[in-house]
């Protein structure tokens, strides 16, 4: 290895080579900061919080990664063969303890400050009143059912379910608390009202997913999770699933309304019971 | 350190099968499982050309799909066996099993592995699970459409969940059981190797990181491997037999009841899975991680830097990595406090790969660099690992991945880790080590023109996931107007995909480097690199039983290169002090 060419071409290589990095790293920032694909406003407190936490982890992780690309630039373009002793190192202690230490530190606590966006979502249950969505994910579509003026869910049926003549969910009739259940293929929900989700699955496992409410929650077979939420902008937002479920996971999206109080107290008594749809 | 003959190895083999095909030795098995992976990197990547072009052209009539227009059901397959091939066929064999079978008995001075006869056996084992996947394409209703994570209960009802499910499915189990098999032993084999079979001199803390990091995936594969067994062997059972490991009771799949099942929980399959899958992936980078300390530091002529940390570090991303599967879970219905857990834990495992990127700079600085096209591969895997490590910083925190999960944003990250900076590992070793397996030296300005294709190539193609993932791009989707808010993402998979199709077009000059040079590239020497491990004493190619009778004794550690006062700018580890020139 110690051919004079060698070093020439190398010149070449290292700047290159440090030149490509140099500038994808600038690409990738410009990229990042330009947010020109980015998350959509978020319409929930708990959402604003999330992409808090987001942007303290894009900021840290942002500088280790320019300051390991630059380094690795620069170290591939100090240190190319042009005709240099080597400078002999196995190691240094120090300088191993105080990196693993900030490492440590670093990683630790900016995954000790998530969490306590975590907690809200799932360590909490939903506040008293909410208004209670069940929401049931199907090969491939949704379907949300409300609990009517009673409170109640009806019961269900494996037996009863019928997509085709309009019991998607399989509403027992002879249950007295489904005479007023309603069952909408779009969500509907209060703004400034928490709703409480009732997710589950009749087939296979889906997943529940808002981008604006910054929420995503697996439906699995065999389970009913809980999870809640408290938007504060009106609007229409798309409901898609997010965990494969067959050949049309694809085209597995409805909606969200997010309507005034007394919009979707209208919407509510606008509608035909499950029992009616039948 | 015990010291024995290996098994029945004085006669060199006679005959094309015995030389070439049921083979004992541990070079020709490296090579049939290397040629094995290469295969099926080609494959996979065929299917996942085909995924790409289809999700920017879904109307174009493709080759390979029955009929023409590609369905969703065969996107899915596609993804499935994409996902499948690469990570069994390709980034579980050829580090491991490839390189390693091929370099672990002579970097250690050993003669062959401890049982030959099962490395064989291991080899075929792998062969059959390969026919066996591969068969799903054939089989009526085609392959399996879960993905290559086969969630239940999408994968254990039948052919009632959807195309594929039913004899594609079940194939596809089998195939994964049978590869789990071959695993097994060959992890088996590894140790016992790496443990028993050291020559004088190799101790512990004289074996080169490719060998650590061999020793600790063999660990990991010999723990893991067993518990996707008993995962396939229970959804084997479930689809089959009538069991209801993973499937509950009341279920209606397209207005029909599915009765004769209760109980079970698909977050079984998850766990069980999982609790494979994340060791897995550390099997298929911890390799690649060897070769680059390995690699760099013989083309920086220094030692690496930090080599006791290096070992810690590879051990702790080991040990680790068994206690973060649930990760993979933070939104599957798995309990939140768990979530908590597994979180802190996946953060932590963030600081030994940190460790090893600092080292591995401190490896080059100071040093004096001879850019090969192996040494290039090995920087791109250093700066790949960087980009591709830091995003999991953001998925290990439940909050943020209440939002990424299941987006194109964990594609962009695994596929930066594993589809790009392990494939990278493995490229460093083949251009290094092909001069020694073959007695040849590859082409360099090819190499380094497939260096640059490639390493432009694989940012241009991940890097702008990462914005999918941001803006939400659900993953495994068949078509993208599914949703109104893809359409403003159509200008970036487009720039994807003509940087797919660009980038696997030159793998073809890899390939065709590869054979080419294998009857017309330059004579290999011995040590051509001057290099410092035992591989570089023997001829290239070695002879059948790799010492030629005389098993080398060490006298040094691996990594001795530019040591002050001495002659030459690297010392081999078998030389013995007294022949170790003085510099005047």
């Amino acid at each position: 290895m110690t051919r004079k060419s060698e070093e020439q071409g190398s010149a070449a290589v290292a700047f290159t080579l440090a030149t490509f990095l140099v500038i994808f790293t600038a690409v990738t920032v410009y990229l990042f900061l330009a947010k020109i694909w980015w998350f959509p406003v978020p319409i929930t407190q708990f959402g604003t919080q999330i992409d808090d936490q987001f942007h303290r982890t894009l900021v840290i992780t942002g500088v280790v990664f320019v300051l390991a690309q630059l380094g690795l630039a620069l170290v591939i373009f100090r240190s190319r063969d042009h005709g240099q002793q080597v400078s002999f190192f196995e190691g240094n202690s120090t300088m191993e303890f105080v990196w693993t230490l900030a490492t440590i530190i670093m990683f630790v606590g900016l995954g000790l400050y998530g969490e306590h966006a975590w907690a809200e979502a799932h360590f909490q249950g939903a506040a008293p009143g909410a208004v209670q969505v069940e929401v049931t994910g199907q090969q491939f579509t949704w379907n949300f059912r409300y609990a009517g003026p009673d409170g109640k869910f009806g019961g269900t049926k494996p037996e009863l379910v019928s997509a085709s003549t309009g019991n998607p969910l399989g509403v027992d009739p002879k249950d007295p608390a489904s005479k007023d259940d309603v069952v909408s293929p779009v969500m509907y929900a209060p703004e400034g009202h928490e709703v409480e989700l009732l997710i589950r699955t009749q087939d296979v496992t889906h997943s529940f997913y808002v981008r604006e409410l910054r929420l995503k929650q697996d439906a699995v077979p065999g389970m009913v999770i809980h999870m809640h939420f408290d938007a504060l902008d009106p609007g229409q937002y798309e409901i898609v699933c997010a965990e494969l479920c067959g050949l049309g996971h694809y085209k597995m999206r409805t909606f969200l309304n997010v309507v005034s109080q007394a919009e979707f107290d209208k919407w509510m008594s606008d509608q035909e019971t499950a029992l009616q749809q039948q | 350190m015990v010291t024995h003959e290996s098994g029945g190895h004085h006669h060199p083999p006679s005959g094309f099968i015995r030389k070439y095909i049921f083979s004992i030795d541990h070079k020709v098995i490296g090579i049939q499982y290397y040629l094995l992976a290469l295969f099926s990197v080609f494959l996979g990547m065929a299917l996942s050309l085909l995924m790409r072009i289809h999700l920017v052209w879904p109307n174009l009539k493709l080759p390979l799909t029955p009929g023409g227009i590609m369905t969703p059901e065969q996107y899915l397959a596609l993804v499935t066996m994409h996902g499948s091939i690469m990570v069994f066929m390709v980034l579980t064999t050829a580090p491991q099993s490839g390189f390693g079978n091929y370099m672990l008995p002579i970097q250690i001075g050993a003669e062959d592995m401890a049982f030959p006869v099962l490395n064989m056996l291991s080899f075929w084992t792998t062969f059959v699970s390969l026919v066996v996947l591969v068969s799903a394409f054939f089989v009526a209703g085609g392959a399996p459409i879960s993905g290559w994570t086969a969630y239940p209960t999408l994968s254990a009802l039948g052919q009632i969940t959807g195309p594929g499910e039913g004899a594609g499915q079940t194939l596809w189990v089998i195939g994964l059981a049978i590869f789990c098999i071959a695993s097994l032993l060959g992890a088996l084999n590894f140790i016992t190797t790496t443990v028993d079979l050291r020559a004088k001199g190799m101790t512990l803390g004289r074996m080169p990181l490719t060998v650590w990091a061999w020793l600790v995936t063999a660990i990991l594969g010999l723990l893991a491997f067993g518990v996707l067994l008993a995962a396939c062997l229970l959804l084997l059972l479930d689809r089959v037999a009538g069991t209801s490991f993973f499937i509950p009771g009341g279920l209606v799949v397209t207005d029909t009841p599915i009765t004769g099942h209760t109980g079970g929980s698909p977050l079984l399959w998850q766990h069980l899975f999982w609790f494979f899958g994340h060791p897995e992936v550390y099997i298929a980078i911890l390799p690649g991680m060897g070769v680059a300390s390995h690699v760099l530091s013989t083309f920086a002529r220094k030692p690496v830097f930090g080599y006791k940390a290096m070992v810690g570090a590879i051990g702790a991303i080991g040990f680790l990595g068994f206690c973060v599967w649930g990760h993979h879970m933070f939104v599957s219905g798995m309990s939140p406090y768990s979530a908590f857990a597994f979180s802190l834990l996946t953060m932590t495992i963030g600081v030994p790969s940190a460790i090893k990127t600092f080292n591995w700079l401190g490896t080059l600085w100071g040093g004096k660099i001879h850019f090969t096209t192996a040494m290039m591969f090995a920087l791109g895997f250093v700066s790949l690992f960087v980009t591709g490590g830091l995003s999991g910083l953001f998925l290990a925190q439940p909050s943020l991945d209440l939002y990424l999960h299941d987006t194109y944003f964990v594609v962009a990250h695994f596929h930066l880790i594993m589809g790009v900076a392990a494939i990278f590992g493995i490229f460093a070793a083949t251009y290094f080590w092909y001069p020694k397996m073959f007695g040849r030296m590859l082409n360099e300005p090819i190499g380094k023109t497939h260096f640059w294709l490639t390493f432009i190539g694989v940012y241009s193609i991940f890097m702008p996931m990462h914005f999918l993932g941001l803006a939400g791009n659900p993953r495994r989707y068949a078509d993208l107007t599914g949703a109104n808010y893809l359409a403003a993402l159509h200008p970036v998979h487009y720039f994807i995909t003509i940087a797919a199709m660009i980038t696997i077009t030159a793998q073809l000059l890899f390939l065709f480097n590869f054979f080419y040079s294998m009857k017309a590239g330059q004579k290999a020497s011995e040590n051509p690199w001057n290099a410092t491990t035992l591989e570089w004493s023997i001829p290239s190619p070695p002879p059948f039983d790799n010492f030629a009778g005389h098993v080398p004794v060490v006298y040094r550690g691996p990594y001795e290169f530019s040591v002050p006062g001495a002659s030459e700018d690297y010392i081999p580890q078998h030389v013995t002090p007294e022949k170790v020139g003085r510099a005047h």
